[in-house]
């Protein structure tokens, strides 16, 4: 795809060009990881400012904290069930805070005021290989959920409720997964680039509104993927009568 | 933009080391967040509300006993009004056959003395009485025996 350079130093438009980190026969992309370290060293800071001293009368940031952990079981029982919720409850979480997190960085911190000498820093979520990844482990997290909680009844569920439905559930564990990765690596990735063309087009007042959309788009995006995660690994341990 | 390079280096879903390196990390992240965020704060929270709720029983439970206390109360009470009112009924029934008997005691007293007076004030009129007519035929007698003198 190459790169579409503009004149604005805020409106450098780069799609798919990526600072290449080197190691041995592989190579990964260094403004993913840089990014996405900044991710998750916020969301450390805050938990650990948050912990260090919780009392019953909640104060400070353990009220946000609180908070986040009432959404989070909330989504988690809701999707998944009352049985087993609490042990996939940490991985939807940390699910939807890392994406959460990423998204809104990538949409409120300047990072095109940083040049790299390839690519550019944004959400670590608008690259296609995080998506993949947290698909993949959410793939990975309900076929554990069912063989673990049901065992081999699990494959069960391929026949349930007629044996018809078995070629669909079958292409359902590889859609599941390209949806997943797809929908949120499309849906930052556009918004990205949405605010850029326009910045790039009118730079004063009308990217403010689609700035303000992105926030929303992204923290939707965030709720959708683990609502979807948590669902699924709901499928896979419900009991079928 | 003349090369559409979708795939591999450069191209827009470029797979590399990225993928399995960000899996990993986003594991060991649940895992760091699971003991610093999850276990922490949801032992805190759920702390909180078993306190909640076993406060909320006890707190019914208190309502409950004060209820019932303040039904044997109100029980008690009106059994003591009742009682009271039954006292005061009897003692003034009680004051009443007191009174009663004094005035009866006093009437027939005062009947018997005004009797009495009657009886005596009868018999001294009936000696006066005597007393005259004993008199005038005295004095009757000495009348004729000094007009049949005078003769």
């Amino acid at each position: 795809m190459g790169s579409l350079s503009f004149a604005l130093p805020f409106a450098e438009l780069e799609v798919g060009q990526h600072l290449y980190w080197q190691f041995g026969n592989f190579s990964i992309h260094g403004q993913v990881f840089m990014t996405s370290w900044l991710v998750i060293g916020a969301l450390l800071a805050l938990v650990v400012v948050g912990t260090k001293k919780m009392e019953r009368d909640p104060r400070g940031v353990q009220n946000l904290l609180e908070f986040l952990w009432d959404y989070i079981r909330d989504l988690a029982r809701t999707q998944i069930g009352e049985k087993v919720y609490r042990d996939w409850m940490p991985f939807i979480g940390t699910l939807f805070l890392f994406i959460f997190v990423s998204n809104w960085g990538g949409a409120l911190v300047p990072w095109r005021l940083i040049h790299l000498p390839s690519g550019e820093l944004g959400a670590p979520t608008a690259d296609i290989n995080t998506t993949v990844a947290l698909a993949l482990l959410v793939s990975l997290s309900y076929f554990y959920a069912g063989l673990s909680n049901k065992g081999l009844r699990y494959f069960e569920y391929y026949v349930h409720p007629t044996p018809i439905m078995l070629p669909f559930k079958i292409v359902e564990d590889f859609t599941k997964p390209l949806s997943l990765s797809f929908r949120l690596f499309g849906n930052i990735l556009a918004d990205e680039l949405v605010v850029a063309v326009l910045v790039f087009l009118v730079p004063l007042v009308l990217p403010v509104p689609v700035m303000f959309l992105g926030l929303f788009t992204s923290a939707i995006q965030a709720l959708i993927f683990a609502t979807l995660a948590a669902y699924y690994i709901g499928e896979a341990v419900e009991e079928h009568h | 933009m003349t090369s559409l390079l979708l795939f591999g280096a450069g191209g827009l879903f470029d797979f590399d080391a990225t993928l399995p390196l960000m899996a990993v990390q986003v594991v060991l992240l649940t895992f760091i967040l699971n003991a610093l965020f999850f276990k922490p704060v949801g032992r805190v929270v759920e702390e909180r509300e078993g306190y909640v709720t076993t406060s909320r029983a006890e707190a019914k439970q208190k309502i409950a006993e004060a209820e019932r206390l303040e039904a044997d109360l109100r029980d008690q009470l009106k059994d003591a009004r009742l009682a009271a009112q039954k006292v005061i009924t009897e003692a003034e029934q009680d004051s009443d056959k007191l009174y009663r008997e004094a005035l009866s005691l006093a009437t027939a007293e005062a009947n018997a003395a005004r009797e009495q007076a009657r009886r005596e004030i009868d018999s001294q009129r009936e000696s006066a009485l005597n007393q005259i007519k004993a008199d005038a035929d005295k004095l009757g007698d000495l009348i004729v025996e000094r007009l049949l003198a005078a003769k």
